[in-house]
């Protein structure tokens, strides 16, 4: 006998929907398809009053744009600009969600075992977490300079606050049994902080980066357009001034792609490195 | 019974938490070997025991000796079972299990390095609570008869001259709960455990323990009244149980009902207030200080 159920089945509409695989990628992909035919659409329609349309350019456009900037060198510096903003605009990123993450861990971790740490650090991580910190961007680049440090500090101290927060109340929500635990097995309290709590906390703090950097990027991009010689976020403002919408479309592009590449690369490794914690969370 | 043997000692041990009392004057004498289950009403302040015990809290006056010294912070002098989160989710079940003996034998930043002794003895309790087939599964894949065995065997490594149970079986359903409770008391026998083992559940208490203290808030004494005199819990009952040859029928005797009704007219009926001078304290090593007030 057939499953009678199964023909009452909803494809698509209602709690009880169940979507076969082909057609769940197929949804999927439907809104990207309907983003790049509208576009494309468009600017086809504008080509056809005027060819040399700066506003929505065609992707022979663009290619044409972006090629030369890919793989053509530069004479006098021997650099391809793409790459070498793509470079400078990662290192920064880095840089920056790095030691506010090195840091947002350490302290997050310390700060929700010893409540003496958590007296002293709580009420001034709070505080500093309100800071807007593009409003401190001009303070930043008049102490710190236009370089590097500039661009990296503004990172650092846009994603730390939030970072430590959230890793500091993941640490403490940890159930107070396991501290007794470890205790009654001799552990000192260093060896429960680095051997109990933040082998727990570091597949939470993947997590964290993962959303913060989304924020890293807002900060870098800002950064390198208020004041910058290179990186992505520069030259998309700077292009802006000749409409060049055939590199600035290119460029978000690419940024959104980098984006996803190292949030699904982060996802894949904590995956990898901790089963317990996926499988748990189940 | 000598002096040596006595592996906890409490002696006029109160507990207030703000303006009530919990425990109340509490008198206990725990010997090597016994399997003490602590049973009562909730709320009659076990859980507070159990705490003080283990040093996570201190109590407000009284001594309390495991081995003839006071007690704390939490240490390895005890051992502890919960019902829940006892095993770290991070660590699988060999890990878990080795974990004290590591903390002993390598500092806290260098990679564990196991002497082969240790990972034998590990191994070897793991064999006692048939785990050797899951020693590379994380906790979150074990059902929760295997989690409680692993915990035991985790807290087992260290030999705790004291094993701290707080309801560790309650989590579990009926039938897992009974594999549990007689693999526990084979436990006991095989290795001259000594046990302290809180549950809510008169009748596992009754069965498992060598030694059954009932705690209740239910009780009279010559304390004025009307006074606003704070009374708190206090041992009410303190039985040497016989215990059977290892058979969960013993559950289904007429005797065994009839003592567990009595003892839950002992202790769980608040109507029922006993004199502190009548309670039931047949232990041999039971004994009671009684201040002037409450007995004048």
């Amino acid at each position: 006998m057939e499953n009678s159920n199964k023909k009452f089945t909803p494809r698509l509409w209602g709690v009880h929907a169940q979507q076969f695989r082909w057609l769940k990628f197929l949804l999927g992909a439907l809104p990207f398809v309907l983003m790049v035919t509208a576009y494309l659409w468009a600017s086809d329609v504008r080509h056809e009053e005027n060819p040399d349309d700066k506003l929505l350019p065609s992707i022979a456009q663009m290619v044409e744009a972006v090629t030369p900037m890919m793989f053509k060198e530069n004479p006098r510096n021997g650099k391809y600009l793409f790459w070498d903003d793509t470079l400078a605009s990662l290192q920064r990123l880095a840089i920056g969600i790095c030691a506010a993450y090195l840091v947002a861990l350490w302290l997050g971790v310390n700060m929700g075992v010893f409540s003496g740490m958590e007296s002293i650090g709580g009420p001034f991580s709070t505080f500093v977490a309100m800071i807007p910190p593009m409003a401190v961007l001009p303070i930043l680049f008049i102490t710190l300079g236009v370089d590097e440090l500039g661009k990296v500090a503004l990172i650092f101290i846009g994603t730390t606050p939030v970072m430590l927060r959230d890793i500091y109340l993941a640490t403490k929500a940890l159930p107070r049994e396991q501290l007794v635990k470890s205790l009654t097995l001799g552990g000192s309290d260093a060896a429960y902080v680095y051997r109990i709590v933040l082998p727990q906390i570091l597949p939470r703090s993947i997590d964290t980066l993962r959303l913060n950097l989304g924020a890293a990027w807002l900060f870098l991009i800002a950064a390198e357009a208020i004041a910058s010689t290179d990186g992505l976020g520069y030259r998309i403002f700077l292009v802006r001034r000749y409409l060049s919408m055939d590199v600035i479309i290119p460029y978000v592009a690419w940024v959104t792609l980098l984006g996803f590449m190292l949030d699904y690369s982060l996802r894949k490794m904590s995956r990898m490195v901790f089963p317990w914690y996926h499988g748990a969370a189940k | 019974m000598n002096s040596e043997s006595t592996k906890l000692h409490l002696e006029d041990v109160y507990k207030t938490y703000g303006e009530k009392l919990v425990l109340d004057n509490i008198d206990l004498k725990v010997t090597a070997g016994e399997l003490c289950t602590v049973v009562g009403p909730s709320g009659c302040g076990k859980s507070t025991l159990l705490r003080l015990l283990l040093g996570q809290e201190a109590a407000d006056s009284g001594s309390i000796l495991i081995d003839g010294k006071p007690v704390s912070h939490p240490d390895p002098v005890r051992g502890i079972v919960y019902q829940k989160y006892s095993l770290f989710p991070h660590l699988s079940v060999f890990d878990n299990v080795m974990l004290g003996l590591r903390f002993a034998s390598s500092p806290w930043w260098l990679p564990w390095r196991d002497s082969p002794e240790h990972t034998a003895f590990a191994m070897h309790m793991l064999e006692k609570l048939r785990l050797v087939d899951a020693r590379s599964k994380f906790p979150h894949e074990l059902s929760g008869g295997m989690q409680q065995r692993v915990a035991i065997a985790q807290a087992l490594v260290k030999r705790p001259p004291i094993l701290l149970m707080d309801e560790p079986f309650g989590a579990l359903d009926p039938d897992t709960r009974e594999q549990m409770q007689l693999y526990l008391m084979e436990l006991h026998e095989e290795l001259a455990l000594t046990i302290f083992f809180v549950t809510h559940d008169l009748e596992e208490a009754c069965f498992i323990g060598s030694r059954l203290l009932m705690i209740s808030q239910y009780y009279a004494d010559d304390r004025e009244l009307n006074v606003g005199v704070k009374r708190g819990a206090k041992i009410v009952a303190d039985h040497l149980l016989q215990r059977q040859p290892l058979a969960s029928t013993v559950k289904d005797t007429h005797v065994f009902r009839e003592f567990i009704t009595e003892l839950r007219q002992t202790g769980f009926n608040p109507a029922n207030k006993q004199h502190v001078k009548e309670f039931n304290l047949l232990h041999p090593n039971s004994f009671q200080t009684l201040t002037s007030a409450e007995h004048s």
